[in-house]
């Protein structure tokens, strides 16, 4: 209600007998609460001199004198207009059970340590739901390899146009700037032992075996994983996946099928395009700063460099590519129904899929390492 | 109740559209002070839009829609926003912050722009919900573990927060159980009696026409058919008014209404 003549709500007490004067409106609630909190044992209250009063006035009469006699007011006072009365007798009614809200637990010192230990079990489960669910695609994936006519074709290719075309200039982009970055390094620690012309060597090992995969599943990682959290996990908050399930549609198929996918489609033509790329990169600096033309740049990778890198490092991406959709998909699934929820796992998916990569690939090179490849 | 109040929402000529679908094309309505306005319609005649563009949600694409004397669209946005504080929404589908338990909700205008201290302003709210005819221990329940009409009665309890001066309510009752949407009927009319507030009430509950609405919209053809008392309604030569009030449906609303409000009507 517009206040700008209205005159504040007080409490007037003269010897025996309150009385509440003026408007008993929102904007001087915080003030009357106070007066209505120092007030004990009260009998009866005149309403003679009241201006407005509305439901968080009303709600104030309630705490003062308790809803049943404020229901009583209401039905006996003398010329209390018939709406005023009827105000009264809602927000007592309303009033009826107590509001005071049920508490919140309190935490003691044994929380903390009971609390980690819920941390820890929470991570554990984590875990095991991430192998149930990588089962339960799998065991997916191989119901419908046999049964073509349940291919998704047209979901999975629009799954590739997002996660795979469109993420192309990006790619290329980064993977370009990193391999002048790389190149740049080389030139100047090789440099000092007249070595320079290993800076190809070095700019494609490190592509061909590690960046352009690398780094093209880390991008996907925070630009696919997360999307496909958000889009799942909004389906859920919305009770699109319960809507699914209950026309016996399996989530399984229809979603997480068509991004795994396609991920693994795109991540292996991204981490070649980010090889080249990067590989790219590294030939231009070669060629501007340190006078190596493309031609000896293509003599010594044609020469010097064996395919198996390439193969070493082209070979994990169909593993990252899995795990990162699988993360994507798992977390969306996990999601509450709340918009934060949602949030907070489209979070959580972007840091697992990329330390996971980042592990993968580490215990990739290990191995490689002792295999000799 | 005073039937003649000024119009405090004037709307004129509004035309509003999507792409190349025309939802409304010269539509003309007043809201006026301290009445409730029934706004019917079939499925998808655009009283959702309606609502949208006078709140200021969705730009008009032509005509006026003069809020309090203001247009909403050309104002700037610190006074737009004092306008805005005195509406109350209530969402078709609730609009909860999914976020946010029942009681932070309702609270949250109320510290934000009330400026009450946070145990007061969630204390206010406790009242509120119960007002809305919620039990206590919904309190502290998140928007995702309510029934389909504790909803509804939670979006009520946010929507009259902060004592507003013009309640914009998207089919209130549908989804309640008679007794909760007769008892939601009554609340809004105590309110808007002690209160003074005006109501923009969509709904296809012919019961909640019959016995709250003062004046009735009819949306058909993109425009408001007739806007007036529901007699006058009733009696308008229109083939689908007709189906609308006569069928089984209407015809049963419209006994029980005559039964229930005659005593009622002589008390006010
Ligand atoms: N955001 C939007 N984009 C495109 N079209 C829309 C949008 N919102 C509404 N419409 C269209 O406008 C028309 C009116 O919709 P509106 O939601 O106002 O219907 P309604 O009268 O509220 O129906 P109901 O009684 O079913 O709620 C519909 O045809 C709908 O398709
Ligand atoms: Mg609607």
């Amino acid at each position: 209600m517009p206040d700008t003549a209205s005159r504040p709500g007080m409490l007037e007490q003269d010897a025996h007998r309150l009385s509440a004067v003026g408007d008993w409106t929102l904007p001087h609630y915080a003030r009357l609460r106070e007066a209505v909190a120092k007030v004990h044992e009260v009998e009866s209250i005149d309403l003679q001199r009241l201006g407005e009063l509305d439901t968080s006035g009303a709600a104030l009469l309630v705490d003062l004198l308790g809803p049943d006699s404020v229901r009583e007011i209401a039905q006996w006072a003398p010329n209390l207009p018939a709406e005023r009365q009827a105000l009264l007798k809602a927000v007592a009614d309303a009033n009826r059970n107590p509001l005071f809200a049920p508490p919140v637990p309190r935490g003691n010192p044994l929380a903390a340590l009971a609390g980690l230990g819920q941390v820890a079990e929470l991570l554990a489960r984590q875990q095991l739901r991430l192998v149930a669910f990588i089962g339960l695609t799998l065991s997916t994936l191989l119901k419908t390899l046999f049964t073509p006519w349940r291919w998704r074709i047209t979901s999975l290719s629009a799954h590739v146009q997002q996660t795979g075309l469109n993420a192309i200039p990006i790619v290329a982009l980064l993977t370009f700037l990193v391999g002048a970055v790389v190149a740049f390094l080389g030139a100047t620690v090789l440099r000092d032992f007249g070595a320079t012309i290993y800076t190809v060597n070095l700019v494609t090992y490190s592509f061909l075996r590690e960046f352009g995969i690398l780094l093209a599943a880390i991008l996907l990682a925070g630009r696919t994983a997360s999307a496909f959290t958000a889009q799942i996990g909004s389906m859920k908050a919305n009770e699109e996946l319960d809507a699914l399930r209950a026309q016996g549609l399996d989530p399984m198929e229809m979603l997480v099928l068509p991004r795994v996918l396609a991920m693994m489609i795109s991540l292996p033509i991204l981490a070649l395009i980010g090889m080249l790329s990067g590989m790219l990169g590294g030939a231009v600096v070669c060629a501007m700063a340190l006078d190596i033309t493309s031609t000896q740049f293509l003599t010594i990778l044609q020469r010097d460099i064996p395919l198996e890198h390439f193969l070493v490092g082209i070979g994990k991406a169909p593993l990252f590519a899995f795990v990162i959709a699988v993360i994507g998909c798992l977390e969306g699934f996990k999601a509450g129904a709340s918009a934060q929820s949602v949030g907070e796992h489209t979070t959580s998916s972007v840091v697992q899929s990329i330390f996971m990569v980042i592990l993968l690939d580490a215990l990739a090179a290990l191995f490689f390492m002792e295999m000799g490849w | 109740m005073n039937q003649t109040g000024e119009a405090i929402v004037e709307i004129r000529s509004l035309v509003n559209r999507f792409g190349d679908h025309v939802v409304h094309e010269g539509l003309d309505l007043d809201i006026r002070r301290g009445e409730i306005l029934g706004v019917v319609g079939g499925s998808g005649t655009g009283k959702s839009v309606l609502l949208r563009s006078i709140v200021g949600l969705k730009q008009p694409d032509g005509g006026s829609i003069r809020v309090f004397g203001k247009d909403l669209q050309r104002l700037p946005s610190a006074q737009r926003t004092q306008i805005e504080r005195r509406f109350g929404v209530l969402f078709q589908r609730g609009a909860l912050f999914s976020s946010l338990n029942l009681q932070e909700n309702v609270a949250l205008p109320l510290f934000e722009h009330a400026g009450l201290s946070r145990s007061d302003a969630e204390r206010l709210a406790r009242v509120k919900l119960a007002l809305a005819g919620l039990p206590p221990e919904a309190a502290r329940l998140n928007p995702a573990e309510l029934s389909g009409g504790m909803v509804k009665r939670a979006a009520l309890a946010r929507a009259l927060a902060l004592d507003p001066e013009v309640l914009f309510l998207d089919e209130p009752t549908a989804g309640l159980d008679p007794i909760g949407a007769a008892a939601f009927d009554r609340l809004i009319m105590t309110l808007r009696d002690a209160l003074g507030f005006s109501v923009f009430l969509v709904t296809h509950d012919l019961d909640t026409l019959y016995s709250s609405c003062d004046r009735v919209a009819v949306i058909a053809d993109k425009r408001v058919l007739v806007a007036d008392s529901l007699a006058t309604v009733e009696a308008t030569d229109d083939p689908w008014i007709r189906d609308y009030f006569h069928g089984p449906r209407g015809r049963a609303a419209s006994l029980a209404a005559r039964h229930h409000s005659s005593p009622q009507g002589e008390r006010r």
